[in-house]
């Protein structure tokens, strides 16, 4: 316990580091109170708003742990928000329309997992093709609407709340579960990691590759339609052309601030959901800080930047270097060293 | 076919006879239109009224989607020419480039007219005219009747568009610019949504907290309905009720904000009217019948609309979009 506490230690410092600069703004952003029976407050905010790409993190932390990446999660999550409001608007039921909807998202997931574990391609060129066309899909489906829809249960994913706790929060949290129970209570996520170091020497130790990346593709796509779903049900609306629009870069961001190497191997599942909400908890400081908007991706990238020479090895190695040379001077001037 | 056709540009011509005279005329003209794609609901619905506009005043309109691409748009007009149509419509997916190909269409003297967006040209002699909006105008349309509306009188936040598009730097310059003679109306925040309801939404429930749980609010402008539809939503789920507790304006008036409006949640939208082909056909109709030349910009009305109205729009506007 204490050993994974330690080496969550950069990135709960960074959301502590985060919520603190919030709370400097805008001293009430700790204050939580009720409103119709839902918590409301900036940090009910920070988790209900960065439940979406959670999300979609936990589902690229799989893929990039396979050394691959997934660049087609934001228009999966079109796809997904299109397909579950058009069903609900045809008259089918709340249930039937998610649950087809998260079928979809099931088969995206297995589409890229074919061409990249079957036929070979690079993930990074498979995954695009989806993404270039999967919201042309997500348009065709609304016919280049804002498809609007009016179903309790389905809006209920969106903005209701179980014991206060706002719904998307509830999904993501019980996704994280379910994905870390999977993953770590069984081989899988062993396997992953041995075939994200050395596919070839995992195949002939008896790994059967394809079957893993296809497994952590189609869980990538099924968390994305997940995360598109409650997108849609958050605005009452499925927006083919802007729902998940640039998340997958905000997903794949969250998975390297939560520690995994894009080089595939090693992931942490926990670590990128609190990469998710670090990203998240900026852009909420961001809005509350008042802020001129021209400022906006600035402060975002220093602040990134900041985060990640935190992690890097280098920027370690560097500073220790800095620290030597500021210690030597009393000895160097004369080049003599004591001996 | 023919038959239905010939039949339905008779019932045309004998319903309205006030245009009857330039139909009757116009009948024989075949225009291309290059859209740029249908990237939003608002550039939809801009092809669907071209069309019915085309074929109120009996015009053959050929309509040819760029799917946002100059390089298509490039080859629309070079068929266009090669087909030797009698205008062309463009409305360009970006600013700069059209210079040659426009060249082209001016030797072979086919009268080119810009819909919806400008170009930049060092010869403004190779388009016949522009119709266009005022975006800075409907800014200002925006902020006066919130003066008026508050007495002059009123803390407003602001949901920007996206950062540089020139629609938001337009509508913001139009809303200040109305706003400034007021002292005591002021923008306490603005920030950008993106044009986009979920961003809309995001912005405006953090507004809400930093602004006293948003009891400091007396308005918001949003520089598109999309937002401020996502903006409603934020302010419903705090507990407040747009429309009253919060007044709201907005631009472009898409059919869900004249619902919002006739549920009382809104208060008023400016418009970006969809109809930039009418206009455009009935000052080509002009030039080919007796060469009146038209001014170089055609502004389209930036009408104000407010809830009183709100269901009879929403009604007419559902099947555009």
């Amino acid at each position: 316990m204490t050993r994974h506490l330690k080496a969550a230690a950069p990135q709960l410092a960074a959301l502590f580091l985060v919520l603190l600069a919030n709370w400097i703004v805008f001293p009430e952003f700790f204050h939580i109170r009720v409103q119709d029976g839902r918590l409301y407050g900036s940090l009910v905010d920070v988790f209900n708003r960065g439940a979406p790409v959670a999300l979609l993190a936990i589902g690229m932390t799989l893929v990039i742990a396979t050394r691959g990446i997934d660049l087609s999660v934001g228009a999966v999550m079109a796809i997904a928000g299109a397909t579950a409001a058009t069903l609900v608007n045809d008259g089918h039921g709340a249930m039937t329309a998610i649950a087809a909807a998260l079928a979809v998202g099931l088969l995206c997931g297995l589409w890229n997992g074919i061409l990249v574990a079957l036929l070979d391609i690079q993930p990074i060129i498979a995954t695009l093709i989806l993404m270039v066309a999967g919201r042309g899909i997500a348009q065709l489906i609304t016919e280049g609407q804002i498809v609007t829809f009016v179903d309790p249960a389905l809006i209920f994913m969106g903005s209701g709340a179980i014991a206060g706790i706002p719904m998307p929060v509830i999904l993501a949290f019980l996704a994280l579960c379910v994905t870390l129970f999977l993953y770590r209570r069984t081989a899988l996520g062993l396997l992953t990691e041995a075939i994200g170091i050395n596919r070839r020497a995992s195949a002939y130790a008896g790994v059967n590759a394809r079957a893993v990346l296809l497994v952590a593709y189609a869980w990538c796509g099924l968390t994305a339609s997940l995360a598109g779903i409650i997108a849609a049900a958050d605005i009452k609306g499925a927006d083919a052309n802007n729902a998940g629009l640039w998340l997958e870069l905000d997903a794949i961001l969250a998975v390297v601030i939560g520690g995994t190497s894009l080089f595939g191997g090693r992931f942490r599942l926990v670590l990128s959901f609190v990469g998710a909400l670090i990203i998240q908890a900026m852009n909420t400081g961001i809005l509350l800080s008042g802020f001129k908007p021209e400022f906006n991706l600035i402060v975002k990238a220093f602040v990134i930047l900041v985060l990640l020479l935190m992690q890097s090895g280098a920027s370690g190695a560097l500073l220790d270097r800095l620290a030597l040379i500021r210690s030597r001077p009393r000895l160097a001037p004369e080049g003599k060293e004591v001996s | 076919m023919t038959l239905i056709r010939s039949l339905r540009r008779l019932l045309a011509a004998t319903a309205l006879s006030a245009v009857a005279l330039s139909a009757a005329h116009a009948e024989d003209l075949t225009i291309g239109f290059s859209q740029i794609g249908s990237e939003s609901g608002w550039r939809a619905a801009e092809t669907k009224v071209s069309k019915i506009e085309a074929d109120k005043r009996g015009i053959d309109l050929k309509i040819a989607d760029a799917q946002q691409k100059q390089e298509n748009q490039i080859k629309a007009i070079r068929s266009f020419i090669a087909q030797g149509v009698d205008a062309i419509f463009l409305a360009p997916v970006v600013a700069t480039g059209w210079d040659a190909v426009l060249a082209e269409a001016k030797e072979a003297e086919i009268p080119v007219v810009l819909l919806d967006r400008t170009i930049d040209t060092p010869d403004e002699s190779l388009y016949l005219t522009a119709v266009t909006s005022d975006t800075v105008y409907e800014g200002k349309v925006a902020g006066e009747w919130l003066a008026e509306k508050t007495a002059g009188k009123c803390a407003i936040v602001e949901l920007q568009g996206t950062v540089g598009s020139s629609p938001a730097i337009n509508r913001k310059k139009g809303f200040d610019e109305a706003i400034a003679v007021h002292a005591e109306m002021k923008i306490i925040r603005t920030q950008s949504g993106d044009f986009t309801r979920a961003k809309g939404k995001e912005v405006m429930e953090s507004f809400l907290k930093a602004e006293n749980g948003g009891k400091n609010i007396c308005a918001v402008y949003a520089h598109n309905d999309d937002m401020m539809i996502g903006a409603i939503q934020a302010i419903k789920e705090a507990g407040l009720k747009p429309g009253s507790d919060i007044l709201t304006i907005s631009i472009d008036a898409v059919p869900d904000i004249f619902k919002a409006m006739a549920d009382g949640e809104a208060n008023a939208t400016v418009e970006l009217t969809p109809n930039m082909a009418g206009p455009a056909l009935d000052a080509i109709i002009a030039y080919k019948k007796d060469g009146t030349v038209p001014p170089k910009w055609i502004q389209t009305e930036s009408r104000l609309y407010l809830p009183d109205t709100a269901a009879a729009e929403y009604d007419a506007r559902k099947d555009l979009y």
